[in-house]
């Protein structure tokens, strides 16, 4: 059992020095990549485009929960009209970033993972080898850059669709006072503070998110099963590490 | 070129990308109201400053004028120095009085400014002559207690 424990953590140990030459390799790749700007282009399309649909409903939905459960509870204390504040502080500091990478993660990084996989299986990636086509900058390179383009943005989209949907249960549906749920809201959140902070976090978790995607495929065994693992490892390790990154973040960014 | 379509959503979701991150900024945070307006930066000097914060708002008259910029402990004269970036468009006399409030019962506390009847006005760098500190709630207590004990008839 000793001797399994030894072993596994050696290979932890293994598997992240080779995560950080790749995300090394990734860099230094990346201007040959950019040379030929589509395949970024068809990346974002794929990753960011593609998930447009998910995490416009789902920034919908959490922002009606909010609005909902915010004025329960702020109508106990007679300060409703505080829940455009409530839905805007929790949407652009934490949940938009946080959620909306937890989806990029399970809608894109998978795919990503499982195309770069398969691409292994095939031996495709080291057929590019044979033709003096690197493989990083031809197939991971556009994919992670894609990425990390797509996140912030999609982000954003979260946080503005769940502020839409906090203001339609808010205002349209019960009642608050429009006025004061965007002016309190105006008052309340700073452009520093609250929205580019998470702005930073969101792009930290989509580089972080396509990392892992990206090493994930390109490390997994060439077998259907080591395909499948090192999907189920994308997805398990890039929420761990948003979570995880989101606690520093958070811990260093909001000191009161 | 094969691709325009997609070159065409991609174009279409960084548009709406931009488009949310304007509207958190200019809608949700509401850009337009400080924080590019210049400012020029006045101090005043508080015996005990309470629970003040960085960024606080500086008022006149209830309307936001500013923001609180720095505070630091003056270790000669043992006072707490406020540092205030007040807006470019806004000035004010010289015997400004500067006061620390607090909005409502158990609100956040600001500097509020009462302008004085001097013709000459604050420059930047200037430091507010007259101030009052923010009242501390035990202090404020115990002088009660003092005054009650003081009336009470003596024996």
């Amino acid at each position: 059992m000793i001797r399994n424990i030894g072993a596994r953590v050696i290979d932890g140990v293994w598997r992240l020095g080779f995560a950080s030459r790749f995300l090394f390799l990734l860099l230094r790749y990346s201007g040959q990549s950019f040379l030929r700007l589509h395949l970024t282009l068809r990346e974002i399309y794929f990753s960011g485009v593609l998930s447009l649909l998910i995490i416009l409903v789902s920034g919908l939905f959490v922002g009606l929960v909010l609005g909902l459960q915010g004025y329960e509870t702020l109508q106990r204390y007679g300060s409703s009209e505080a829940l455009g504040v409530l839905v805007a502080l929790s949407l652009t500091r934490e949940l938009g970033p946080v959620v909306a990478g937890l989806l990029f993660a399970s809608r894109a990084g998978s795919a990503v993972t499982a195309e770069i996989g398969l691409m292994k299986t095939t031996e495709q990636l080291k057929a590019m080898d044979m033709m003096a086509v690197n493989p990083i900058a031809r197939v991971a390179a556009p994919r992670f850059w894609g990425g990390v383009i797509s996140m912030p943005l999609l982000a954003a989209l979260f946080s503005a669709m769940g502020i839409l949907g906090g203001w339609l249960i808010g205002v349209a549906f019960i009642g608050v006072d429009d006025g004061a749920f965007w002016s309190q809201m105006q008052a309340a959140v700073d452009i520093r503070y609250d929205i580019v902070n998470g702005v930073i976090k969101s792009f930290v978790f989509g580089v972080a998110v396509s990392l892992i995607a990206v090493f994930e495929g390109y490390d997994c065994e060439p077998t259907a099963e080591g395909v499948s693992r090192a999907i189920t490892r994308t997805v398990v390790s890039s929420a761990l590490a948003i979570l995880a990154l989101d606690f520093v973040l958070t811990s260093f960014m909001f000191r009161g | 070129m094969s691709r325009s379509t997609i070159d065409l959503w991609v174009g279409l979701f960084v548009l709406m990308g931009g488009a949310a991150l304007l509207f958190l900024a200019l809608k949700v945070g509401n850009l337009s109201a400080a924080s590019f307006t210049e400012s020029y930066t006045i101090e005043a000097r508080f015996a005990n400053i309470g629970g003040l914060k960085v960024r606080a708002p500086v008022k006149v008259a209830g309307v936001v004028v500013g923001r609180v910029a720095d505070i630091r402990y003056d270790n000669e004269r043992f006072e707490a120095v406020v540092s205030m970036a007040v807006e470019s468009r806004y000035e004010f006399p010289r015997d400004t009085i500067g006061a620390i409030l607090t909005s409502g019962l158990l609100g956040e506390q600001y500097v509020g400014l009462e302008p004085g009847g001097d013709e000459r006005m604050l420059k930047a760098g200037d430091v507010l002559k007259i101030t009052q500190s923010a009242v501390v709630l035990e202090k404020l207590i115990g002088q009660f207690l003092f005054n009650k004990a003081a009336e009470a008839p003596q024996p």
